[in-house]
């Protein structure tokens, strides 16, 4: 009885400590971020329990490392690339800043996760980021129609020529790379090699130009073309194959055959972030297993926190396993971090695939 | 018997329900100067613009020389128009304006220079060719927006309002040189304006429009003395007007009581007046005679005498108002250039007299 | 006195410098300076004319250069065509509501962002949009036609998200010139083609040469239409700058090829001034 009278005083005093505090800590918290990664209904839960506010921005990998590059790391005080395209940006351009991982909840991690990005987004002995939200790019079929297709060459196939779609930017490099039987990742430290690769891509995508529609460049572009019928075959992220599923059971998102491609999006501190209290009261906050959960149901992808599985609709479990058998899982090719520089011979191959006939 | 350079029959021009021309007929004979003159708003730019082509008339007829042009489209008629603001093109030389209506004719080079430069000439500014139209002056642009027309021939020239936008000594001084250039060029011209002046000094032949009918057509002459209708008499020249009932009539000769009180003689001139009607009569100021004393207009059968309420001094056509003592309105007299009267100031007592000639009566409507 | 009018001068004049070395100035050398820089290694840069020599010796950007600049003035002569019997007919035939009616028509458009607008395109001109679906029902063709993703739908796209930007400058001008000058040309025994050569075009000519140059450099600078509705073989000068900034983080090559945008631009505009003898003055006054 005694006990319980000290907890709950104990409590209370907590309570009041915290909410005392609340007003001194209360920050506004610039988050530049993916759609669906910080929806409504998480934002205001997060501002409800800490008094921090939060001003949501929307972007993409690239758009987010020009935005931060264009002003040496402002205007935002925490940002979401892939954790492949943060040691190269800040080796070049030097706009993120360390992580105190002592602030950081580890426990919340999925541990592999969080010491492979840990190790991934290292420069010069810093830390500068953890994992939040992961997924893979693969194929989106129609699998009615392009049934015959099991990895990206075969989009190359006359099976499928003229319902054909795809991006015009890395992943579908590195993708090919694989599917023709090379590894690009392994040739990421040596230039030279890299561009023989990428030489023999470029001549392939040339080649399977015709089989092309279009080239997609947004997720609801995609959408459309599958939507509509006039595209079968993708090269897309699994949630689009997953979501398209909904409308018509015959599409999904099958991991190709020369493995799915695996990124995570991460947490990363720009260098000029003005509210880092804030920022990893958010890291914290939405690495908790149940605010993870309605991430993933916005999203459509998991994140690295541990346990949130649990709470995950068993609809979205059931597409996932439908579309990664373990061995599926096991061949998943996770990207390395970009070397800097790697996107200039990207580039080159990108713009003459565009221009060929 | 010379066929009409133009000649309009029951010309009729109806917007929905609204008729802004109304049964119109006239005749122009070659080479005279036929004026359209009336108040703005009763139709003379509708004929106009039916003569151009640029309307199509509801009924009537339309014919040049003889030969109906209704079917023609405005450019292929032969009669050519000076607009109200010139619509001289501004982006043409003075030559090429000019030359722009024979271009267009086919005619050769060398030739539409030799008739530029003789045009030119003949408006009194050779070597002008080569200027921009804002370079010239009112005047010049005046003459040019004729030159233009002139080159071509034609068998009627259109004018509308032409004068209207030059300042007022110009304008005096254009009215002569319009009428110089129309006998110096020997051609039909048809003018519309609603400034009686410019219509009286050019004319030969002057047509009153009102409300789309022609009230009369005549020389200035017989608009100023013979009036046919009252708006005639009103809107051409300046009058007094007198509104009352016809008490006694003898032939032309009538007796009319005015509303003021006033009794007056007048004369109907033909026209149908009888006793009891509803009448008006109107005297101009010239008309009226000046005396000092009653034995100076005893042999007027209109007397009156009164005080001179105004002074309207303008050189030649100086006036005085006065006031009746028997009541009624002001009466506008016109001040003779003997200089007798020239002493006369306000207040003073005159006295004043017309013959019954001289008041002519018209018959009001009753409706 | 005089101190207070030199103050108030300057006080009128200082947005103006403000937005010019601002916003336009500054800007602009700073680009230069970026398009002089090479990368030499890991954030390291030397100065140099790397960039132009790239641009110059890869015949890909030269042609896709190129490409930019003749269908962009394609675009804008076809705009000119369309746009100029439309805004004939507003300056001189329509009057009252249908005036206005019909520049509201033109104006509608631009309620909706230019993605809107574009995406409405895609939808009439896709394989199974619209158009084919109407040529299907009434028998025309077999099967789909696929009207997106070619230079024509580009071409639909440019010259309608320009129209409006050609027909206010046309109907400015038209509505300038006096009825009675066209009478006054009919009068004097003109048709109408020659009339509308010597008369109408020659008066209207500073609005279809200002019409001219902002369609122009809407065409030219435009990045979504050309993307969206070109698909695969687009190739617009515009996406080349995006992906060199955006994606490649190239910004030395990206700041190069929006420099030489920048020189293309105005070199057509003052071979289009001088052609037509006009000057900017005289147009943009």
């Amino acid at each position: 009885m005694k006990t319980t009278s000290n907890q709950v005083t104990l409590a209370t005093a907590i309570a009041g400590l915290l909410a005392l505090s609340q007003p001194a800590a209360a920050e506004t918290l610039r988050l530049l971020t993916w759609g669906g990664y910080a929806p409504e209904n998480v934002v205001a839960k997060f501002e409800e329990e800490t008094g921090h506010s939060v001003e949501v921005t929307l972007s993409n990998n690239e758009e987010m490392i020009a935005k931060l590059r264009a002003t040496g790391g402002g205007g935002f005080d925490l940002a979401q690339p892939s954790q492949d395209r943060i040691a190269g940006p800040q080796a070049e351009f030097g706009i993120y800043k360390p992580i105190d991982l002592s602030k950081i909840d580890a426990s919340q991690f999925i541990p592999s996760m969080l010491e492979a990005t840990k190790a991934n987004t290292t420069v010069d002995g810093n830390v500068y980021g953890v994992p939040h939200v992961w997924g893979t790019s693969g194929l989106v079929l129609n699998t009615a129609e392009a049934g015959m297709v099991k990895d990206y060459t075969d989009l190359c196939a006359p099976e499928v020529a003229g319902k054909v779609s795809y991006r015009l930017r890395r992943p579908t490099l590195i993708g090919f790379a694989f599917s023709m039987g090379m590894d690009p990742f392994a040739a990421y430290g040596d230039e030279a090699a890299y561009t023989e690769i990428m030489e023999k891509v470029e001549a392939k995508l040339i080649e399977c130009k015709p089989n092309v529609k279009a080239y997609w460049s947004g997720g609801d572009e995609l959408m459309n073309l599958m939507r509509s019928g006039e595209a079968v075959a993708a090269m897309a992220w699994d949630t689009g194959g997953w979501k398209l599923n909904e409308d018509n059971a015959d599409v999904t998102f099958v991991a190709p055959t020369s493995g799915a491609l695996g990124w995570i999006d991460t947490f990363v501190l720009p260098a000029k972030g003005s509210a880092d209290d804030a920022a990893y009261d958010w890291i914290n906050f939405v690495m908790r297993p149940e605010v993870s959960a309605m991430i993933t149901e916005a999203a459509g992808n998991f994140t690295a926190s541990k346990g949130a599985d649990e709470f995950a609709s068993d609809e979205l479990k059931a597409k996932y396993q439908a579309s990664f058998p373990p061995e599926a899982v096991d061949n998943i090719k996770w990207y390395p971090p970009v070397p800097a520089g790697l996107e200039v011979i990207e580039g080159g191959v990108l713009d003459r695939v565009k221009a060929a006939n | 018997m010379t066929i009409p350079d133009l000649e309009c029959t029951d010309l009729t021009k109806r917007f929905g329900d609204t008729s802004a021309v109304e049964n119109v007929s006239f005749e122009v004979p070659p080479g005279s100067f036929f004026s359209i003159l009336g108040p703005s708003g009763c139709g003379k730019t509708t004929i106009m613009r039916m003569i151009a082509g640029f309307l199509a008339p509801t009924s009537g007829d339309i014919r040049i020389k003889g030969r109906s042009v209704l079917d023609a489209p405005p450019n292929k008629r032969p009669v050519n128009m000076v607009f109200q603001h010139l619509a001289l093109f501004p982006m043409m030389n003075i030559a090429d304006n000019i030359g722009y209506g024979l271009r267009r004719q086919g005619v050769s080079k060398p030739e539409i220079t030799r008739k530029v430069g003789e045009v030119l000439e003949r408006i009194g500014l050779p070597d002008i060719g080569e200027r921009k139209v804002d370079e010239l002056s009112g005047g010049q642009k005046q003459r040019v927006a004729i030159a233009r027309c002139m080159v071509l021939e034609p068998d009627v020239l259109l004018l509308d309002e032409p004068l209207g936008a030059l300042d007022l000594k110009l304008r005096e001084h254009m009215k002569i040189e319009l009428k110089a250039l129309q006998s110096a060029f020997d051609t039909t011209f048809v003018y519309i304006t609603h400034d009686q002046s410019e219509a009286l000094v050019m004319s030969d032949n002057i047509a009153v429009m009102n409300a789309g009918r022609f009230e009369q057509i005549g020389s200035a002459r017989d608009l100023y003395y013979r009036p046919e209708t009252p708006f005639v008499a009103s809107f051409v020249g300046d009058s007094n007007r007198w509104r009352g009932r016809v008490v006694s009539v003898s032939g032309d000769n009538l007796r009319l009581r005015s509303e003021s009180g006033l009794d007056l003689c007048g004369n109907s001139h033909g026209r149908p007046v009888s006793d009891g009607d509803e009448a008006e009569i109107f005297v101009r100021p010239e008309a009226i005679r000046l005396g000092r004393g009653e034995a100076d207009i005893a042999h007027f059968d209109n007397r009156l005498s009164g005080r001179v309420t105004s002074l309207l001094f303008n050189g030649a056509a100086s006036r005085i108002l006065l006031r009746p003592d028997s009541g009624g309105e002001e009466i506008e007299v016109a001040l003779p250039q003997s200089g007798e009267f020239a002493h006369l100031s306000r207040g003073d007592t005159v006295h004043v007299g017309w013959s019954s000639d001289q008041g002519n009566c018209f018959a009001t409507e009753t409706g | 006195m005089q101190a207070a009018h030199r103050l108030g001068f300057v006080l009128l004049l200082t947005p103006l410098l403000l937005w010019l070395s601002l916003l336009i100035l500054i800007p602009h050398v700073d680009m230069f300076l970026v398009s002089l820089r090479e990368r030499v290694g890991v954030g390291e840069y030397a100065t140099s004319l790397a960039n132009y020599r790239s641009f110059i010796d890869e015949p890909l950007y030269l042609w896709t250069f190129a490409r930019t600049a003749v269908m962009s003035v394609m675009a804008t002569a076809l705009t000119l065509l369309i746009g100029f019997p439309v805004a004939y007919y507003i300056a001189k035939m329509a009057r009252g509501r249908v005036r206005s009616a019909l520049f509201l028509l033109c104006l509608v458009p631009f309620w909706v962002s230019e993605l809107v607008r574009t995406f409405g395109w895609m939808i009439l001109l896709r394989e199974t949009g619209l158009f084919s679906s109407l040529l299907q029902w009434a028998g025309l063709v077999d099967g789909p036609v696929e009207m997106l993703y070619n230079d024509v739908a580009i071409m639909v796209g440019l010259v309608y998200t320009s129209m409006l930007f050609m027909v206010v400058p046309l109907v400015t001008t038209l509505d300038s010139l006096d009825d009675s000058v066209i009478e006054a040309g009919y009068d004097l025994g003109g048709s109408g083609p020659s009339i509308l050569r010597e008369i109408v075009i020659p008066h209207a000519m500073p609005g279809i040469v200002s019409g001219s140059i902002v369609v122009f450099m809407l065409s030219l600078g435009n990045y979504l239409t050309p993307i969206m509705l070109g698909g695969k073989d687009s190739l617009w000068f515009t996406e080349l700058i995006y992906s060199q900034f955006i994606v490649r983080f190239n910004w030395e090559l990206g700041a190069a090829f929006g420099f030489m945008l920048l020189i293309l631009s105005s070199v057509i505009v003052w071979g289009t001034l001088r052609l037509t003898g006009q000057t900017l003055e005289k147009t943009m006054g």
